[in-house]
């Protein structure tokens, strides 16, 4: 009987239970509701957030593949396509973080190498409380190991990303990971069941009682109970992965089946519904032939189960021996345990029973969207008067405040237990604005980056959202990439506050006009919401994906000073522009004020004018300034330089010191170039409308800024680096 | 000459070392299976890096056991040129074709970063075309990469120059900091007394192309190159490990 506490346990309302019934002409089954509970989560039906997903740019010449299948696919020309996605697992990773970040990973490759891709790189958007707090620290420190332990074994490089830290994600870690393949564009292969009579093979893992709920999970706060959830966490196979991405890659190369999906949230039941509603079609399966793990699993828990690595796989009835002889050399099952038939339903028995016969539309397109309610976001706290902000004696020292905090240090002891160089095409290492692969046999190269500055979108949600793609975009343009497309995974807290729905729908409206300037497509991604633990909600948290492509491998550029006697040039005009600034934050304990001013068509017209530049050669190192502004920019360049160079900067203007030193101005990005080239690239940049001013030059073993003859700081590069270097170790028993 | 690359399950240096010897190098390269018991009559034989098996119980434990690899013990028997780097030095300690074993590294974490190494013997058919001393910046990236072995064994392989390559810091020097997974001696790679089987936990597949940050890594493939098509075609070791067969 299907009473309120129930429909409770399922986090259906009442109201849709009614649309549930009235769809399937049914009072449905425990089974039917579990099945309606997962795919009509938050997690699988975007109930919350469709209505506004729609404003996103999903259209331009590249795109072969939209939001709707696993992942998105862009044409970068010469018969090839690059694959990508971004996924949180930020709940699951809070309560088993090594076993909640591996089985992300894990999740986003089957994603990936599902549309016949092989994963070529991962990079990751990570988001902590605070190191010096012992349980975020042992939280990173289980994430960071789970996502190496799964990457690593499978062979697929991490090949950069971010570390944020800050309290409000102490209780509620996130943990976003982005995948990239490449693909000929001939061999992609759709989540979708197609011609009646072609046989349903499930292949891979057994099934096993891990993770059911694990969809319903993620669309729910957390209280104090959350301990309990860990059974519903899954546990990694990353050996297991790797067997199944060789053999379902071998299949699909070989032509040898007609659609393929994996299981990941709401396993067998989301794949069998999805891709039979794909192809508009029904299907049969008999839950007796699926690889059980355990002895006496129900339909339920089978059809519900989230195991791992699994997959299902549509092929003609000529095809299965050939597809199972394939998974057999790779140690694999692959039983045939069902039948794509006409009608569109779903008919699932067990024991001779029919347990499950609905209608697939309904499960998978009919989910109800809602316009949930919305308050505006407030205005940002204002920013103490400058006034106010006593600016400080030693500006060296706020200096290398700043370089040890957790956000900006150096992030090498988290990329060092990633294997980042693992198919040899990693060409810029982790630490570059943006990580650069190449592309084995062409002189293109792709350039990929995730970006997102949660304090900025806390501040002021659809000017952070700017910022957030703005940003992006200018890393790929720092290393000489063109942006091509845009994943998102948005983490957001319970949208079921009207404060939080007012954050989600001014972020996404902010990025949408950013990805319109830029004219770059959005081809998928994720939504993660109920990121509130114990009623307090996460800083609303987009993160941007972009793949960017560069025309011209021997031309990309890396951050770091190349040669003394460079000009340093500064594109891009300061202001003054303190909120939201990691130097407030970390030198004077103050998050408030509104994030930096952008003015997109500006920031348009700095990336092709420095993407030009890169072009004509003018160019020998670029990065974008960010989090630490000017200052932090400078010193990372130096960081960055095979020889630790300094540089010798002067600064004029009407700006107080620290401002023009830390303030977080957007469109600007410092550059160094031949003193023989300043003159081409000082008149490039004004005929492009676009400020730039030489600053200084590349030399000697510190960080130097003076101002009208008068030194304002003055830093040995080998200090600075040591501080920045030793930021995070510090927190670490082990040693770096 | 040909060179082999064995795919067992769970490799995933395989396709960066057959790009390496082939793409690179330009040398025919082909797949070894696991589940086979066919050389296909290469000339040398690499163990790939990777996670053989899934190395859940010991790095290189299940693969020791693997039908390629009795092939691969009696094709080093008769002289065969054996390369393992990574996973495939651990499966070659594993295996006994090399001395010592592959201990977790000192941090307790993985480490992929560029590491030096110094070349201390060139009287080898993997180091013959390096000086003595010269100094080689590789990437190095495992869990299971700090060298033991018991103190007898380490006298002997240092007294017979098993030693080929050890972690030093850029001038070449042999410092704690520079011997990141804690190995004994310092010691990246060895080889077997005879001297055709070289194991290394550095990987010169991922050093092996200036693009990619270092090209210090060809010389080792270079020196097996060189010792190889020295000699003229390899057909009579490989009808030598056909006979080491037979006689088993």
């Amino acid at each position: 009987m299907i009473d309120k506490s129930l429909l409770d346990q399922h986090a259906l309302t009442e109201d849709e239970y009614r649309l549930i019934v009235e769809l399937i002409g049914k009072e449905p089954n425990l089974v039917e509701l579990g099945i309606f509970s997962v795919m009509w989560s938050e997690h699988c039906g975007y109930k919350s957030s469709r209505v506004h997903l729609k404003k996103l740019p999903t259209e331009g010449a590249r795109v072969v593949q939209g939001p709707g299948e696993n992942a998105g696919v862009l044409d970068i020309g010469e018969g090839r396509v690059v694959v990508f996605k971004i996924e949180s697992h930020n709940h699951p990773s809070f309560i088993e973080p090594y076993q909640g970040a591996a089985t992300g990973v894990g999740g986003i490759l089957r994603d990936i190498f599902t549309m016949g891709a092989r994963p070529i790189a991962v990079l990751d958007s990570l988001r902590f409380g605070p190191p010096d707090d012992p349980m975020s620290r042992s939280v990173m420190e289980g994430v960071v190991s789970g996502i190496a332990g799964y990457g690593n074994s499978i062979g697929v490089p991490t090949v950069g990303g971010e570390v944020y830290f800050d309290r409000c994600y102490a209780l509620n870690p996130l943990v976003n990971v982005f995948c990239l393949g490449l693909a000929d564009k001939d061999k992609i292969f759709l989540a979708k069941a197609e011609g009646a009579g072609n046989k349903v093979l499930y292949v891979g893992a057994k099934t096993g009682r891990d993770g059911i709920h694990g969809a319903t999970m993620a669309s729910a706060e957390f209280g104090e109970e959350t301990e309990h959830k860990r059974p519903n966490v899954q546990v990694g196979d990353p050996f297991k992965e790797k067997l199944l991405l060789e053999a379902c890659l071998e299949v699909m190369d070989r032509g040898l089946i007609v659609g393929i999906q994996d299981m990941g949230a709401a396993g067998l039941t989301c794949s069998t519904t999805e891709m039979a509603a794909k192809g508009g079609m029904g299907i049969v399966v008999d839950l007796d032939r699926v690889p059980q793990r355990e002895a006496g699993m129900t339909p339920y828990e089978i059809l519900l189960s989230e195991s791992q690595e699994r997959m299902l796989i549509v092929a003609t009835p000529e095809n299965v021996p050939a597809v199972q002889e394939v998974f057999a050399r790779w140690d694999l099952d692959a039983p045939v345990i069902g039948e794509v038939v006409e009608g569109g339903r779903a008919r699932i028995s067990f024991k001779g029973e029919v347990v499950v016969d609905i209608p697939v539309d309904a499960v998978v397109n009919l989910c109800p969207a809602y316009e949930r309610p919305i308050v505006p976001p407030p205005p940002p706290p204002p920013a103490p008067p400058l006034a106010e902000i006593p600016p400080p004696a030693d500006l060296a020292g706020a200096l290398l405040r700043v370089l040890g905090s957790p956000t900006i240090a150096d992030k090498q002891w988290v990329f060092r237990q990633y294997d980042h160089m693992v198919q040899v095409n990693t060409v810029f290492l982790p630490g570059a604005d943006a990580a650069v692969l190449r592309i084995k046999g062409s002189k293109e190269a792709l350039a990929v980056t995730l970006d997102g500055n949660a304090l900025y979108t806390r501040l002021d949600p659809r000017t952070g959202a700017r910022i957030a793609v703005a940003e992006a975009c200018r890393n790929l343009a720092a290393v000489g990439a063109r942006p091509i497309g845009v994943t998102n995974c948005l983490n957001f807290g319970n949208p079921e506050k009207p404060e939080v729905m007012g954050q989600f729908e001014q972020a996404v409206t902010g990025m949408a006009e950013a990805c319109r300037t830029f004219g770059i497509p959005v081809t998928g991604g994720n939504v993660s919401f109920y990121n509130d633990t114990e009623g307090l909600s996460i800083h609303p948290t987009p993160v941007i994906g972009i793949v960017g492509l560069i025309d011209d491998l021997g031309r990309a550029v890396s951050p770091g000073f190349k040669a003394a006697g460079d000009a340093v040039v500064l594109i891009g005009e300061s202001f003054e522009e303190l909120g939201g600034s990691e130097y407030l934050k970390v030198v004077h304990g103050v998050e408030a004020g509104a994030p930096p001013a952008i003015d997109l068509e500006l920031e348009r017209r700095t990336q092709e004018m420095l993407l030009e530049a890169i072009g004509a050669g003018l160019v020998r190192s670029a990065h974008d300034l960010s989090e630490g502004g000017l200052a932090a920019a400078l010193a990372e360049c130096a960081f960055h330089s095979a020889r630790k160079l300094g540089c010798e900067v002067g600064l004029d203007g009407p700006l107080r010191d620290d401002v023009l030193l830390f303030a977080e101005s957007q469109s600007r990005v410092l550059v160094t170039c031949r003193k023989a080239d300043l003159a081409k690239l000082l008149a490039l940049a004004a005929r492009r409308g676009v400020p730039a001013k030489a600053i200084g030059r590349v030399g000697g073993t510190a960080l130097a800024v003076g101002r009208a003859g008068r030194t304002v700081l003055r830093v040995p590069v080998e200090k600075a680096f040591r501080v920045w270097k030793d930021g995070l170790p510090a927190y670490f028993k082990s040693p770096a | 000459m040909t060179f082999g690359v064995v795919r067992f399950p769970g490799s995933n240096c395989d396709f960066d070392t057959v790009h390496a010897l082939r793409d690179v190098l330009k040398r025919k390269t082909v797949l070894l299976w696991h589940k086979d018991h066919d050389l296909r009559g290469v000339d040398c034989v690499v163990l790939p890096g990777g996670f053989s098996y899934g190395d859940y119980l010991r790095s290189g434990a299940i693969a020791r056991f693997s039908p390629i690899m009795q092939e691969v013990r009696a094709f080093a028997a008769a002289g065969g040129r054996v390369l393992g780097i990574c996973n495939g030095f651990q499966i070659l300690c594993e295996s006994g074709l090399l001395p010592g074993a592959l201990l977790r590294n000192k941090g307790l974490k993985f480490l992929c970063q560029h590491v030096q190494i110094r070349v201390e013997n060139v009287r080898t058919d993997f180091t013959r075309a390096l000086r003595k001393g010269q100094v080689l910046r590789i990437p190095i990236a495992h869990f299971d990469g700090s060298y033991y072995a018991p103190p007898r064994v380490l006298r002997e392989i240092e007294r017979r120059g098993q030693v080929v390559f050890r972690y030093c810091d850029p001038d070449g020097e042999v410092t704690a900091a520079a011997n990141v997974n804690g190995s004994l001696n310092a010691i990246a790679g060895v080889r077997n007394d005879r001297g055709n089987v070289l194991g290394l936990m550095p990987h010169p597949e991922r050093a092996s192309e200036r693009l990619l940050g270092s090209a210090d890594g060809r010389g080792i493939f270079e020196s097996v190159i060189l010792s190889l098509e020295r000699r003229g075609p390899a057909r009579r070791r490989a009808s030598a490990a056909k006979k080491a067969r037979h006689d088993r």
